[in-house]
């Protein structure tokens, strides 16, 4: 709400500058002129905006048809923005844009580019219309610069935001899907970690990993990391640290899958793997843990 | 506030109620060292449920413990220690090494008969 107040008073000083240079004219006719000059031109400056953002070569993710229809509801919000000077139309359509155009790979400087375009050809056919009347132009371009100008942060900041929505809602998504805790058996817990643990992700894994074992009565963890490429020292830490708090709370944990480089991390920090279990894949891990639990497999028959 | 220490069958148990003194830690040592051979125990369980902190002071007591019973010719298990509290102690390098942990005491008195069957 601040923000948008400074935003007008700026523009208040700004069509105070162009009342003082004519007072013939209040600084709400202008931009009404100027909404009708766009209004009266709307098709030929569309096409010319159009024909610059192929130009320019952005929105390549797009076809012409998709971008011509998009510059058209474009072009008349920007010009509905500019005729009521209320932003929150133009807001909810920026939003919509992004939720529409942001999968297909449309970029931040492609959204920022077509935006400025359209302002550089709007500039652009008022210095052509009022080229004649140096003074007049000045005092229109008073009263369209401040209103250009929040409209550009307007999307800008639109699509920024929906970017960052969509990142928050997928990195959740993954928070979730990261660490399962899955008993195969009685007391046996399976944890199995896939792609890249950071310090965050490695702090919500000893935290499930410790509330597993105690509502599932776990005697036996089998960590595997097969999916884990590489770890750093932090990390690794961490996983030792993690071993040692399941075996305060009486669970013995098996680390199955370690690939060479993480062995040679563990080995470069220097860690006492008199502390750790690791069995080299997941079935060999579950078989030990099933040693330990004191099961046996043994198949009944012959597999057809 | 002094640990009470209850006999059950062959096994002593001693359950933290609250936060306890380094007086009261060092109180439950000498007890439990001294009632063990009275009562000829065989197991003795810590039971730590109820604590929410367990500092190094603790920490070192519980493995004191153990390893003054051991010498006394019976084994210790600590149980209930929560997730946070272990790995809060994890962190600190308090990890108890040498000292036999249990989730409950459900599952110290199966660990201790377990122990007691193999002697048998």
């Amino acid at each position: 709400m601040a923000k948008r107040n400074g935003m007008s008073q700026e523009t208040v000083t700004l069509n105070n500058r162009a009342g003082e240079l004519a007072r013939d004219e209040a600084p709400s006719e202008l931009l009404r002129e100027l909404v009708a000059h766009l209004r009266q031109n709307r098709t030929q400056l569309r096409e010319e905006w159009v024909a610059r953002i192929s130009e320019a070569r952005l929105l390549t993710a797009m076809t012409k048809e998709e971008i011509f229809a998009e510059a058209t509801s474009v072009y008349d919000s920007y010009v509905e923005a500019l005729e009521t000077e209320t932003f929150e139309a133009l807001q909810a359509y920026a939003r919509n844009l992004s939720e529409r155009i942001i999968p297909r790979g449309v970029e931040t400087h492609e959204v920022l580019g077509i935006v400025l375009l359209l302002r550089d050809v709007l500039a652009r056919s008022l210095f052509a219309k009022y080229q004649t009347d140096f003074k007049k132009l000045n005092r229109i371009l008073d009263a369209y610069e401040p209103a250009a100008n929040r409209i550009q942060s307007t999307v800008a900041v639109g699509f920024v935001q929906e970017r960052e929505r969509v990142i928050r809602q997928q990195q959740e998504a993954i928070r979730e899907l990261s660490t399962p805790v899955l008993q195969v058996r009685e007391r046996l817990l399976i944890l199995p970690i896939i792609g890249v643990i950071d310090p965050q992700r490695s702090r919500q894994l000893t935290e499930q990993l410790l509330r597993g074992i105690r509502t599932n009565r776990a005697k036996v963890v089998v960590i595997d990391i097969t999916g884990v490429a590489a770890m750093d020292a932090t990390v690794a830490n961490h996983l030792v640290q993690t071993v040692e708090a399941s075996r305060l709370l009486g669970a013995n944990v098996i680390v199955t899958g370690l690939s060479p480089e993480i062995a040679q991390t563990l080995v470069t920090i220097g860690i006492d793997l008199g502390k750790m279990n690791t069995v080299g894949d997941l079935q060999g891990g579950i078989e030990q843990a099933e040693r330990l639990l004191g099961y046996k497999v043994v198949a009944l028959a012959e597999p057809s | 506030m002094e640990v009470p220490i209850l006999k059950q069958g062959e096994v002593l148990i001693a359950t933290f109620q609250a936060a306890l003194s380094d007086a009261d830690l060092n109180q439950l040592r000498s007890g439990l060292v001294q009632q063990v051979v009275r009562f000829r125990s065989r197991g003795v369980i810590v039971d730590v449920t109820a604590m929410d902190v367990l500092d190094s002071f603790a920490s070192r007591t519980l493995r004191e413990i153990t390893h003054m019973i051991r010498l006394r010719g019976a084994e210790t298990v600590i149980v209930g220690i929560q997730p946070e509290v272990a790995f809060a102690m994890v962190q600190l390098g308090l990890t108890l090494e040498g000292v036999a942990t249990a989730l409950d005491l459900e599952e110290g008195l199966a660990y201790l008969n377990q122990k007691f069957k193999k002697t048998n």
